[in-house]
């Protein structure tokens, strides 16, 4: 086989999608111990889930820390998930960058939203 | 000296009518496509996830108008419809997170036999849709 690293590397990007091929699965892995912890939280709660238990289970410093983390997670999670659906399907370049365009902005604004709803816990 | 990429032969012969539905798309490719369609549907649908978050953890208020859209509806949404969306993302979300962990599995084992692609994909169809109803018996109050 020819040499395709180094100088000889056949150039296809900037960075090969590393970056972002294992942000998807920390970020993905850091949202399934989320899952697992509001879930636990959820059937450890005897009797009917009322607002007082619901709520009190994002009030805690440490889980309002961590769902913070995993707000910034989703957001780089979805930001390459749907990027990669636009790179796949979307061939007309113009197109391309408004759905990506798009793509961000719909996620910053949720983002913001959900981070507001989180401090003025 | 860096290369330019080879160009890729592209096959442009397939029809979507005539060719796509006798294609018989084996268990792991329903679980790859399902896996990006069930992402589109939870990205298009983050307001509306945040606005249950929202309105579920704000107040207690709140919380009375989160329950309201499950019983009596949202505006004018009936609270069906409102069920049923909700089963759709209860559906997305689970066989997106159960894809997930069957994706990472694979690559920290290094899981990628023929065979394993095809019982994992197996198990993620059943455990996701049998998850999904059971959940959505609950949803609609079934017990």
């Amino acid at each position: 086989m020819s040499v395709n690293y180094g100088s000889k590397r056949v150039v296809v990007g900037a960075h090969y999608g590393l970056r972002d091929w294992l942000a998807q699965r920390v970020t993905g892995v850091l949202m399934v111990l989320f899952t697992l912890a509001v879930l636990g939280q959820v059937l450890l709660t005897s009797g009917d889930i009322s607002y007082d238990k619901w709520a009190g289970i994002f009030s805690t410093q440490f889980m309002k820390a961590l769902t913070f983390s995993v707000f910034i997670a989703l957001a780089i999670h979805v930001w390459v998930g749907v990027r990669d659906i636009w790179m796949d399907y979307v061939k007309v370049v113009g197109l391309r960058l408004v759905l990506q365009v798009f793509t961000l902005v719909w996620l910053v604004s949720c983002l913001g939203w959900a981070i507001q709803v989180l401090w003025r816990l | 000296m860096t290369q330019l990429a080879k160009k890729r032969p592209e096959f442009r012969n397939i029809n979507a009518l005539t060719d796509l539905p006798s294609y018989r798309l084996p268990a792991a490719g329903i679980v790859s496509i399902l896996h990006r369609i069930s992402g589109l549907i939870m990205f298009l649908l983050l307001p509306l996830i945040v606005w249950m978050f929202d309105t579920s953890v704000s107040s207690e208020i709140s919380f009375a108008k989160f329950s309201a859209a499950f019983n009596v509806g949202l505006g004018f949404l009936p609270a069906v419809l409102v069920k049923v969306v909700v089963l759709g993302l209860i559906w997305a979300y689970l066989h997106h997170l159960i894809a997930g962990v069957r994706h990472v599995y694979m690559d920290v084992c290094h899981a990628v036999t023929k065979e394993f692609g095809k019982s994992s994909a197996i198990v993620t169809l059943v455990l996701s849709l049998g998850l999904t109803a059971g959940l959505g018996a609950k949803l609609f109050g079934l017990y």
